[in-house]
């Protein structure tokens, strides 16, 4: 009987013993998960002040951007463990709230005395709130992003061209306030000799797989007047979506694809549009503004070579946000060090470094800092552009409703299919039946 | 002084036997051939259950249900043959069978004709053959993923190889030259990877077919004065057909499911000229998270594979009792 007894005790203690001591390894580590990207590399060289004030040490998941949101909506899907902390995309956030796979911060915020006063207002929309326009946050705005343009500064530079251009089109070859004037630029570069080599208009997202072309053409559109929804009634999308503006919107952006960009870009997103450019291909480029950095660095297209400047203007004057908040992931066994780490992140000092290393900071007093506009040469742009945001639905369903505008719009703008008004139409139609679905309407 | 196999083998089995305990060796001895050989496989029949036949039961289940794995809290009702029936009125799905149809169909045809003929020319034991069934074998021994990308470069309008030498045989302009761009070509261009990649794979079977035919009956057709086309005709490609089928239900049964190349290559598009079933299916399973018409979805598509290889296999045995 003793020795059933020293047996069963000695069976607990080693069970004990092997459950614990993992736990115990791991909770001086905390694992984040994100893009691979170069603001994720910033992300590294910043925690290191994270470990150092804490002892905790960082460990990152990044994951590409092809794979990123099919691998980390897996893992929440899945309730993994394997992130503590996520920078999850701006479109996740209903899901991730709905679903119960981040954590709520409300009450951390105000333990803290973190405020979403002080972060850029269109970032906390974007990032943190679900319901939007709730005081209701799952996430603590991150990285800023939006999509804006790069230019050829030196070809724009040319005397030369300068002249031809003003002679043909009237106007100035400079950085462009509406999209006439981008399409003229586009034009007038389009298959150009340029120091003995062709050269192309403007490189523009057409990527069909994941979301590349609706950033694109959403990025066009919200300027020509679309809407998502009937702002008095929601769900509402007969004549928002599909109204003539937005018709209009999406023919010009089938005009741009087709007569200014270069052979084979009919499946084009941030990589290749960045390639376009630092190749010496394009005059301009249509990119999310976490680009800059590097091509500003770029020793064939950066420094004086390059400029920057916000999405132009038409009807209205909006840019497609970009962006992620980061959240803590409601089924990390760590969640009290993430939120401490979400805490240090949320510091002024530490969000001025964020921006200095790279990062996209969206606290109000490093963006509305009275140096912040000349910090990089690509600041202004930048703080211009996030004055104009707006995103994606970011409904639970958002992954459905994306994949029902990438189809219609990329039949239209790439394969030629139909008319714009058709494909608008046909769009109103897929996302009226996922709603539907989802018993909204 | 040396030890002989059979003596090192006799002591090993002493020591076993001895090592073994008395009751465990009763029990074995105890059992039958039968129950034994059932003890052997019983692992391999649990993984196989566990991996392949639980999931396969568990999708017909979810088939019928709104089941949504981004949302396992939202209770799981019953739909019966909703999920069905949409899928099968979904216009979207039959585009993309029949975008498949055409694939496994086009693919199929080019790799059989070319594998079959380059398989008749090595066998033909020329100098080098060896050397250059190596080189024919290098597609096929590459990733799909390095595949898919080499040939987006190839076929790239600017700097690409293919459209080089398009222009060069044509003079069709090089930037005119838009294979993954273009509707009417994107769905050749896969064709052409694919046929690229997978040509050597059939080469092989059909060069196993074709060896395998004995010599003394082409010696017997040549004392019988039978034309080197007669030979073909009558020996060659009936005694190598059961190959030849087997090497078509092996790539209609991949094809099916391609996935990787296509993705990588056009990621479906122009608009969806090249969405296959596979690609409409991870989409509806993995991005729009409708569990449920997926797995309905997925068990059509089963169906459709699963019935015509049957059939397929059906008409392969009849071929091999000829």
């Amino acid at each position: 009987m003793q020795k059933t007894s020293k047996a069963l005790l000695g069976l607990a203690t080693a069970f004990v013993m092997s459950s614990a001591l993992p736990n115990l390894a791991k909770a001086d580590e905390l694992t984040l998960c994100w893009a691979a990207w170069d603001p994720a590399n910033a992300l590294v060289e910043l925690s290191k002040d994270f470990t150092a004030k804490t002892g905790t040490q960082m460990k990152f998941e990044f994951v590409p951007w092809t794979s990123y949101a099919d691998r980390f909506l897996n893992e929440l899907n899945s309730h993994g463990k394997l992130c503590d902390l996520i920078i999850g995309d701006s479109q996740w956030i209903g899901g991730s709230a709905e679903n119960g796979h981040y954590v709520k911060l409300n009450d951390f915020f105000d333990k803290e005395g973190i405020k979403m006063d002080d972060f850029v207002p269109a970032t906390v929309v974007g990032y943190s709130e679900w319901p939007k326009n709730t005081p209701n946050y799952w996430a603590l705005p991150a990285m800023g992003d939006v999509v804006g343009w790069t230019y050829r500064k030196d070809w724009f530079e040319k005397p030369e061209l300068q002249k031809e251009f003003k002679a043909k089109y009237g106007h100035d070859l400079a950085a462009p306030k509406t999209y006439d004037e981008l399409k003229h630029i586009a034009e007038f570069f389009q298959k150009r000799e340029i120091d003995g080599k062709t050269v192309y208009g403007a490189s523009i997202y057409t990527e069909r797989g994941s979301e590349g072309i609706t950033m694109g053409v959403t990025n066009v559109l919200y300027d020509w007047g679309f809407q998502y929804d009937n702002p008095k009634k929601p769900y509402e999308m007969e004549g928002f979506v599909n109204s003539d503006d937005a018709v209009k919107g999406l023919e010009f952006y089938k005009s741009l694809y087709d007569c200014c960009t270069p052979p084979g870009s009919s499946n084009v997103y941030m990589v290749e549009s960045a390639d376009a450019f630092k190749s010496g291909q394009v005059a301009m480029q249509m990119n999310f503004a976490f680009t800059w950095p590097g091509l500003y660095k770029d020793e064939k297209v950066g420094g004086d070579r390059i400029g920057f400047f916000p999405n132009p203007a038409e009807k209205a004057h909006f840019a497609q946000l970009g962006g992620q908040g980061i959240s803590v992931v409601s089924y990390s066994d760590k969640r009290e060090a993430a939120l401490s780490y979400i805490k240090w992140f949320a510091q002024p000092e530490v969000q001025a470094k964020w921006w200095e290393l790279g990062g996209f900071s969206c606290l109000n007093s490093v963006v509305n800092a009275p140096d912040f506009a000349k910090s990089q040469p690509y600041a202004q742009a930048f703080l211009d552009s996030m004055a104009i945001v707006k995103d994606f639905w970011a409904e639970p369903s958002y992954a459905s409703l994306l994949q029902a505008m990438q189809k219609r719009v990329h039949n239209y703008v790439v394969a030629g299919n139909g008319t714009a008004k058709e494909a608008l139409d046909g769009l109103v139609k897929d996302w009226s039946d996922i709603f539907k679905d989802d018993g909204k309407i | 002084m040396t030890i002989s196999h059979s003596s090192i083998v006799e002591k090993a089995a002493d020591a076993t036997a001895r090592a073994t305990p008395a009751s465990f060796a009763r029990q074995v001895r105890g059992l039958s051939d039968r129950a034994i050989a059932w003890l052997f496989i019983a692992p391999a029949i649990t993984l196989l259950l566990a991996i392949n036949i639980f999931p396969l039961i568990w999708a017909v289940y979810l088939s019928f249900t709104n089941y949504r794995a981004n949302r396992p809290n939202a209770p799981i009702q019953n739909v019966g043959l909703g999920n069905y029936e949409r899928v099968l009125n979904d216009p979207d799905i039959w585009q993309a069978m029949q975008t498949t149809a055409h694939f496994v169909f086009w693919t199929i045809l080019l790799q059989t004709v070319i594998g079959f003929a380059l398989a008749y020319l090595i066998d033909r034991k020329f100098r080098g053959h060896a050397f250059w069934t190596t080189i024919i074998l290098i597609p096929m021994m590459l990733s799909p993923a390095v595949v898919g990308n080499f040939w987006r470069f190839l076929y790239e309008p600017q700097i690409g190889l293919f459209a080089y030498a398009v222009s060069l045989v044509s003079g069709i302009p090089t930037s005119d030259v838009q294979m993954l761009g273009n509707v009417s070509l994107a769905p050749w261009a896969i064709v052409i990877v694919d046929t690229w990649m997978w040509t050597p794979y059939v080469m092989l079977i059909c060069l196993a077919g074709l060896r395998s035919i004995p010599d003394y009956i082409y010696e017997a057709a040549e004392v019988d004065r039978a034309s080197p086309w007669r030979q073909f005709w009558s020996i060659t490609v009936p005694m190598a057909l059961p190959f030849i089928m087997l090497a078509v239900l092996f790539r209609g049964i991949e094809n099916f499911k391609m996935f990787d190349m296509v993705t990588l290559l056009t990621g479906g598009g122009p608009g969806s000229v090249t969405e296959v079933a596979s690609i409409t299916l991870k989409r509806a399973a993995f991005e729009s998270w409708a569990t449920g018409r997926a797995s309905a979805f997925a068990i059509v598509l089963f169906v459709a594979v699963f019935g015509l290889a049957n059939i397929y296999v059906r008409a392969l045995n009849k071929v091999k009792q000829r």
